[in-house]
């Protein structure tokens, strides 16, 4: 798995609530068999228009949103099915960082395997960084994830709270099977005592 | 004396192959279902890595999502689903799984096969790929959707990194009322506590309204635990659960033994949950969703609500949105609301029980001119069973679509979606923008309801249907 220390990119708003992981990537591209390739296809309903071109409405078709890499959402996100091609598909767009006041469970769990770092806030520090990002475009944060804080350029200092074990292993880019697998004689123990 | 424990944590406690502190658990997984869609990828980092799957035999697959429902003698049209389904085979026959293929009688919707040959069992820990996963709780199970990552996980280690969820018990006591199903049990619930109301929880539905859920209503009220966010969804083993089991193909072969260990299983009395709701089944009336989420759901003898009415201004938005891609306007009396299509299936409602339920409303009636019906069972041997009880027969003379086993429109991976502008009476879980079709509009609601809304063209409150 790609590592993450710390990152500085372009934020991007998107102001809608339960943001569900069929619209990050609707059911037609989980066909494919491969982990990559699906930065084309994210958000896919709202980002194109019916003949194929760009939707000018959308968030991330704003010239604006060109390369952005931080995603600022609102509550619930990534909520319903347990796909892991929604993160797939941001990722291979180019988010490493996505910043919501609450996440869906499995969403959350899946971002950490692919070294994309969710963060929670409160929902006034969630509308704090939508006024930033409104007022300052275009709007760049850092994410430091040793330090667990958030900044700007414009003074902001946003400590933020991750599980030590997931950020572990995001720092170190660990495989989670391979740690797993040290623990390989407990396994076997746990299968002998209840054969 | 040990302290009283929930259900979930016994069955937490009972798998746990290692803890440290500050650190996830790492979890023995009894049991593992696959399908074609969030497992390849697994099956591909396997082989990169060259790992094994380390119990094949307790790992059990099928294709349920891309299958087509109509003609089974006829090849997979679309050539990617058919790689996928493909890659399954392959998969299976090169790790050693056993995989019930489009042409077994015991294909279906994975949700629905796992049950009905006795493979969940309760006290067992389940995975599979599938949020809808929930649906396995219904035995006193503790079953959850992962991710593909996880997948491989599972498969190379036949164990999971866990923390520790919350316990959330949602009490239902009282009667459903006559025409008042598991179905709107849930949705119900769901508009209650929102769909985030469960996240990070496992919920444990009891009470008396509960108790007396037969165990395919209670597979109805689990499949969905996930549209309210939660972990997981459980309800306690009784002789329902153990009459429902008796006899099925994989079930311990000393039933009356595994009875008295399951018989261990439910909460303890004084066990404490982190978070308790008590509801009364008085208050559950036939539901309709008429949002973008499940938790967007009012009663069918109601109106399209006012997004105005909401205090939270995300809610307002939301709501608003929703109204919006629904073509919806608030005040609206929900009856007055015309349907032209109607999908009777999904992991969530095309058991038999719900065949029959909706067979009996659609009995003597005809679908409307305007509306196309189809009816999806759950499995082969489901589609077999409603055969060998006429049930086809009454739908095909209705003029409903009769087909065969997948999870079909459920969420359109396959042919079977709605073109955009279409609007769906579905008895399926979710009701996202786009889910049945890009610009479909998914109302969520039972069986009953699904198949009244095809002969009449609009919804109706079930409670005044003519039975013939």
């Amino acid at each position: 798995m790609q590592s993450f220390t710390q990152h500085s990119g372009l934020a991007v708003t998107m102001d809608r609530a339960d943001v569900d992981t069929d619209q990050i990537i609707p059911k037609q591209f989980l066909k494919r068999i491969e982990r990559t390739g699906y930065d084309k296809f994210l958000f896919f309903d709202w980002r194109y228009l019916e003949d194929g071109s760009d939707n000018p409405d959308f968030e991330l078709n704003q010239p604006s949103a060109a390369g952005a890499s931080v995603l600022i959402a609102r509550r619930n996100f990534g909520s319903g099915s347990s796909r892991e091609h929604a993160v797939w598909a941001l990722e291979n767009y180019g988010f490493r960082v996505v910043m919501a006041p609450s996440f869906a469970d499995i969403f959350y769990n899946n971002c950490f395997k692919n070294g994309v770092l969710p963060i929670r806030f409160d929902e006034a520090t969630v509308q704090r960084l939508f006024d930033n990002a409104a007022t300052h475009s275009p709007y760049h944060v850092h994410v430091d994830l040793e330090k667990c804080e958030v900044t700007d350029d414009h003074g902001l200092q946003l400590p933020f709270e991750v599980d030590p074990f997931r950020r572990h292993c995001l720092l170190h880019g660990l495989d989670d099977i391979a740690l797993t697998l040290e623990h390989e004689d407990k396994i076997t123990a746990f299968e002998k005592a209840h054969a | 004396m040990s302290s009283p424990r929930t259900m979930f944590e016994k069955i937490w406690d009972n798998h746990v192959v290692h803890a440290e502190p500050g650190k996830q658990t790492i979890l023995y997984i009894d049991l593992h279902l696959v399908h074609e869609v969030t497992s390849p990828q697994a099956f591909e980092g396997l082989r990169l890595a060259g790992r094994r799957v380390r119990r094949p035999e307790r790992t059990v697959a099928t294709p349920d999502h891309n299958v087509p429902t109509t003609d089974r003698s006829l090849p997979i049209a679309d050539q990617i689903s058919l790689k996928q389904v493909e890659a399954l085979r392959t998969n299976c026959r090169e790790f050693g799984i056993t995989l019930y293929d489009i042409h077994d009688a015991k294909q279906g919707i994975v949700h629905v096969i796992g049950p009905e040959n006795g493979y969940t069992q309760p006290g067992m820990t389940i995975v599979c790929g599938d949020s809808h996963t929930a649906t396995y709780g219904a035995f006193g199970a503790l079953a959850f959707g992962i991710g593909t990552s996880e997948v491989e996980h599972v498969l190379a280690t036949q164990t999971l990194l866990q923390y520790k969820p919350r316990t959330y018990e949602l009490r239902v006591d009282g009667r459903l009322a006559r025409g008042v199903t598991a179905k709107d049990m849930i949705l119900y619930l769901i508009g209650q506590i929102s769909t985030a109301g469960g996240v990070g929880y496992v919920l444990e539905y009891t009470g008396t309204a509960v108790q007396a859920l037969t165990m395919e209503e209670r597979m109805t009220v689990c499949n969905m635990s996930i549209e309210a966010g939660a972990r997981a969804g459980m309800i306690a083993p009784d002789d329902t659960t153990y009459d429902y089991l008796r006899g099925r193909e994989f079930v311990p072969r000393d039933f009356d033994a595994a009875v008295q260990c399951w018989q261990q299983l439910p909460s303890d009395a004084g066990a404490v949950y982190d978070k308790v709701g008590v509801y009364d089944a008085a208050d559950i009336s036939p539901q309709v969703t008429w949002g973008t989420n499940p938790g967007q759901v009012t009663p069918v003898a109601s109106t399209i609500p006012d997004p105005a009415n909401y205090a939270d201004e995300t809610e307002q938005k939301s709501a608003s949105r929703a109204l919006e891609y629904m073509g919806l306007k608030a005040g609206t009396r929900v009856e007055d609301v015309a349907v032209n299509r109607v999908f009777i299936g999904s992991c969530t409602n095309a058991r038999i029980e719900d065949l029959r339920a909706a067979a009996a409303v659609a009995k003597g009636h005809k679908v409307a001119g305007s509306v196309n019906a189809m009816v999806v069972p759950g499995s082969g041997l489901i589609k077999q069973q409603a055969e060998a009880e006429g049930l086809d027969r009454i739908f095909v003379e209705a003029g409903f679509e009769w087909r065969e086993a997948g999870c079909s429109m459920c969420l359109a991976m396959n042919p079977d979606k709605l073109a955009p502008g279409e609007r769906c009476a579905s008895t399926s879980n979710r009701n996202f923008e786009g889910r049945q079709g890009k610009g479909g509009r998914t109302h969520l609601v039972s069986p009953a309801m699904a198949a009244a809304a095809a002969c009449s063209g609009h919804f109706v409150d079930i409670r005044n249907w003519d039975y013939k």
